[in-house]
C-alpha cells in the first residue's frame, strides 16, 4: 500500500515534470517493475555427474545454429586437447564443455557444459539501451540483431560471461549467445539441439518448477552422490538452466559469490531518481535565481537611494 | 612602410574576415606554419589512417578488446574521463546564472565551450567504439531500452549537448553579427542552464551507475551502491579543476585577443575555484571513506589493489584537497593551478581504475586488457582534433572577451 502510494505520488509529480513530457522516467519504472520471470517457463537440469565429455552437444549446437568453423562429429569426440584449458563462449561457439579434476575419483574427471543460463531476470536485458534482448515466456532470453548498436554493455553486465562479439565482422557485427534453441522449443515436443543429441541424458528439459523438484529429489535420494545445492535455483534471482554436482560448484568453474539478487535490481534505485531530480532541481534552481534577482534589485535600489540623497543635499 | 600601407588598403572579404582571421588565404596558410601545428600534423598523419582502418576493418584487428574485456580505453578514457572533465560548463553555469556569482561570469563562455567540445568529442570517440556506429541514433529514435542506465546516459548526453550548444550560441551569433538571433538565445540561457543542471546531475552519476550491474566483476573497493554519488561529486571536481587549467592556458595562449585583460581578476577567481575544488575534494574523500566503511571492505586495503586504491584516494584526493586548502589560505595562485592539474589527473585515474583496472580483477593476468597501439593513437587523434577545434573557435569567436558591438549578457 505504502509502495503504491509512493508510486502514484511520484507519477503525479512526474506528470508535471519536463521529464515525463519526454516519456523517460515513467516508462522506465514501469519496465523495470515488469521485468519478471515466467512461472511456467521451461528449463534444463544438467547433471554433471552423468556427462562423459563427448562434446556432441557442441557439434549439434554449431550444426543447428549454422555457426562457422564446424568440424566433423568424430573430431569433436576424439579431440581431447581442448580440455587443457578452461574455455568460454565465443562468436562461433554458443556452448563449450570444460573438464575439471575430480578429487573424489581422479580417474573420472568432471565435465561441465557451459552456455547461456537464461536468467529469470537477465542482466543483459536490463543493460541493453535498445531493448535487443527479450525474456520470452518460454524461458529463453533472445537477442534481436536488427536493433543492436554494438555497445557491448550486455557482455560486461552478464555475471556468467556468456555473450560474445563478432569483433572480426567490420560492418555488421552481432552479439552472439545461446538461444535456448528458441526456434525448436517453441514447437510441440521440441528440445534444444544439444539435449537431443546427448547420448547419456546428462540434461533434462522440462518445466523449470518440475526440474527444481526433480533436482531436490535426486539430491535426497542420492545424498552421497551430490552436494546439496542446485546451482541456478537462486543465483542472481534464478536461472533457467540448473546444475547438479558431486563436488562444490566453485571447483567446477561456477562462481559462488553471485548472490541471489537479480542483476536488474541493482540499478533500480538509481533509475527511480530520475523524476525527483527533474522536480526538485528546477525548483531549487528557480529559487536560487529569484533570490539572486531580489538581491540585485535591493542593491540597485540602495544605490539609487544613496544617489538621490546625495543629489538632494 | 609599404607593408603597412598595403595592410591599410587591404579590406578583407567576409570569408577572409571570418575564416582566415582577416588575412588573405596565402597569409593565413603561412601563419599556420608553427611548431605546434607541426606536431599536430604528425599526429593527424598517423591518426586519421588509423580511424579509417578501424572503420573499414572493424574492432578485431584495431583493438585488444575481447569477449572477456568488451570495453577498453575508448570507453574508460574517452567517454568516462571526457565527460567528467567537461563538467565545467555546468558547474560555472550554476555559479554564474543561478547563484549570481558575477565575478565568475567571464569564465562562463570558455567553460561552456570546453564542455560542449568535451562532450562532442567523447561522443565521436564513442562512435568508433560502437560495433555498428551508424546506428548511434537508435536508442533515441528506433528502440527504447528504458530500463538501461545507458539509455539514460544516451538521452541525457544528447540533450545536454543541445543545452550547451544553446548556451554557446550567443557567441556564434555575435561572430556572425546576427543580433536578433543572439537576443533569443541569450533569453534561452537560463532555461538551458537549469535543464543542463538536471541532465548533468543524472548523466554524470549514471556513467558510474553503469557499473552497478557488475558487482561480480568490479573490485569491491570500487564497487558500492554509492557509485552514482561518487561519480557526480568527482565530476564537479573535474569540472572545477579543468576550469582552472583551461582559464590559465587560454589566458596565456590567447591573451592578445583580450583587450582589457585583468590578471588580478583571473587570480582572484582562480583562488575562488581552488577553494571550491578543495571543499568538494574533502566532501568526496569522506563519501569514499563512508562507502568503504559501508561495504566493510577494510580488509582489501592490505592487498595489491588496496595499495593502488590508496594511491588514488590519498595521493589524488586527500593530498590535493589539503594542498589546495593551503594554497587558497596563503593566496598562492600558482600552487592552486599546479594542484588543479594533479586533481584532474586524479579524476582520470579514478575513471580508468573504475572501468579498466578494477574491472575483471578476478581474471588471471593473461586474460586482462591492455590497449592496442591503435586504440591509443585513435584516442590521441580525437583529443588533438578537439583541441584544434577549440583553438579555431577561440581565434574567431568572442569567448574570452566581450564583443565590442554587443551589450553584456543580461537576463
Amino acid at each position: 500500500m505504502m509502495e503504491a502510494d509512493r508510486r502514484t505520488f511520484l507519477k503525479i509529480l512526474g506528470g508535471v515534470g519536463i521529464a515525463t513530457a519526454m516519456g523517460i522516467p515513467d516508462a522506465a519504472s514501469a519496465d523495470v517493475a515488469n521485468l519478471r520471470g515466467y512461472p511456467d517457463q521451461s528449463g534444463v537440469l544438467v547433471d554433471t555427474t552423468a556427462c562423459i565429455g563427448c562434446r556432441r552437444c557442441e557439434w549439434a549446437c554449431k550444426e543447428w545454429n549454422k555457426l562457422p568453423n564446424q568440424k566433423s562429429l568424430k573430431e569433436y569426440e576424439q579431440d581431447q586437447t581442448v580440455f587443457a584449458k578452461t574455455r568460454r563462449t565465443h562468436a562461433d561457439t554458443y556452448t563449450v564443455v570444460n573438464r575439471f579434476e575430480n578429487p573424489r575419483d581422479p580417474s573420472r574427471p568432471i565435465y561441465v557444459k557451459k552456455q547461456c543460463m537464461h536468467c529469470y531476470e537477465p542482466g543483459c536485458a536490463s543493460s541493453c539501451f535498445v531493448k535487443a534482448f527479450t525474456k520470452q515466456s518460454v524461458g529463453a532470453v533472445t537477442y534481436d540483431a536488427s536493433l543492436c548498436v554494438g555497445c557491448r554493455y550486455c557482455m560486461a553486465a552478464c555475471p556468467f560471461d556468456i555473450p560474445a562479439y563478432q569483433y572480426y565482422n567490420p560492418f555488421t557485427p552481432e552479439v552472439t549467445k545461446c538461444t535456448f534453441c528458441f526456434d525448436r522449443i517453441t514447437k510441440e515436443g521440441g528440445v534444444p539441439a544439444c539435449i537431443g543429441i546427448c547420448p547419456v541424458e546428462t540434461m533434462t528439459f522440462g518445466k523449470r518448477t518440475d526440474l527444481i523438484d526433480l533436482a531436490h529429489k535426486k539430491i535426497r535420494d542420492n545424498p552421497s552422490r551430490y552436494v546439496n545445492h542446485v546451482y541456478g535455483e537462486g543465483e542472481v534471482g534464478g536461472t533457467s538452466w540448473l546444475y547438479l554436482s558431486s563436488i562444490p560448484f566453485n571447483m567446477i568453474g561456477f562462481r559462488m559469490d553471485l548472490g541471489t539478487v537479480p542483476i536488474p535490481t541493482l540499478s533500480k534505485p538509481f533509475l527511480s531518481l530520475v523524476s525527483p531530480v527533474f522536480i526538485v532541481i528546477p525548483a531549487l534552481a528557480m529559487g536560487f535565481y529569484s533570490f539572486k534577482k531580489r538581491r540585485d534589485k535591493l542593491e540597485e535600489d540602495e544605490i539609487k537611494k544613496a544617489l538621490e540623497k546625495k543629489e538632494g543635499k | 612602410m609599404d607593408a603597412t600601407a598595403a595592410a591599410i588598403d587591404f579590406k578583407p572579404t567576409w570569408v577572409q574576415e571570418k575564416l582566415f582571421l582577416g588575412m588573405t588565404f596565402k597569409d593565413y596558410l603561412r601563419s599556420n606554419y608553427t611548431p605546434f601545428n607541426a606536431v599536430v600534423s604528425v599526429i593527424l598523419v598517423v591518426g586519421i589512417p588509423v580511424i579509417f582502418y578501424r572503420l573499414i576493418y572493424g574492432l578485431g584487428p584495431s583493438t585488444n578488446l575481447s569477449d572477456n574485456n568488451p570495453w577498453g580505453i575508448w570507453i574508460g578514457f574517452d567517454m568516462m574521463c571526457g565527460v567528467a572533465l567537461a563538467a565545467g560548463g555546468f558547474v560555472i553555469g550554476t555559479a554564474v546564472h543561478l547563484m549570481g556569482m558575477k565575478e565568475y561570469g567571464f569564465l562562463f563562455r570558455p567553460a561552456v565551450l570546453t564542455g560542449f567540445l568535451g562532450y562532442l568529442f567523447a561522443i565521436i570517440a564513442l562512435t568508433f567504439d560502437l560495433g555498428r556506429y551508424y546506428r548511434i541514433p537508435y536508442p533515441l529514435v528506433v528502440s527504447w531500452g528504458v530500463n538501461s542506465v545507458l539509455f539514460l546516459v544516451a538521452w541525457h548526453v544528447a540533450l545536454y549537448l543541445s543545452c550547451q550548444f544553446v548556451e554557446w550560441c550567443p557567441a556564434i551569433w555575435e561572430w556572425l553579427n546576427l543580433k536578433k538571433l543572439r537576443k533569443i538565445f541569450i533569453k534561452a540561457t537560463l532555461g538551458a542552464t537549469i535543464f543542463g543542471v538536471c541532465l548533468s546531475m543524472l548523466h554524470q552519476s549514471a556513467l558510474g551507475s553503469i557499473f552497478l550491474l557488475m558487482p561480480e566483476k568490479v573490485h569491491p573497493l570500487w564497487y558500492s551502491e554509492y557509485i552514482p554519488l561518487w561519480f557526480f561529486m568527482s565530476a564537479i571536481i573535474g569540472g572545477l579543476a579543468m576550469t582552472i587549467i583551461e582559464s590559465m592556458a587560454s589566458h596565456r595562449i590567447f591573451v592578445h585577443k583580450i583587450k582589457n585583460h585583468d590578471p588580478e581578476l583571473l587570480d582572484r577567481v582562480t583562488i575562488g575555484l581552488g577553494k571550491a575544488t578543495s571543499v568538494t575534494l574533502f566532501a568526496y574523500f569522506f563519501m569514499k571513506v563512508i562507502g568503504l566503511a559501508h561495504g566493510n571492505n577494510w580488509a582489501y586495503l592490505d592487498t595489491g589493489y588496496g595499495y593502488w586504491y590508496l594511491v588514488e584516494l590519498i595521493g589524488f584526493v586527500l593530498i590535493p584537497a589539503m594542498a589546495l586548502m593551503y594554497a587558497v589560505q596563503n593566496r598562492l595562485v600558482r600552487m592552486v593551478r599546479v594542484w588543479a592539474i594533479v586533481t584532474a589527473l586524479g579524476i582520470v585515474l579514478n575513471r580508468l581504475n573504475q572501468s579498466i583496472i578494477a574491472f575483471n580483477w578476478h581474471l588471471p593476468w593473461a586474460d586482462r586488457y591492455v590497449p592496442h597501439w591503435m586504440e591509443v593513437v585513435l584516442t590521441v587523434t580525437v583529443v588533438t582534433i578537439g583541441i584544434l577545434s577549440f583553438q579555431w573557435i577561440m581565434n574567431r569567436m568572442p569567448i574570452l572577451y566581450e564583443h565590442p558591438d554587443f551589450e553584456p549578457e543580461l537576463h
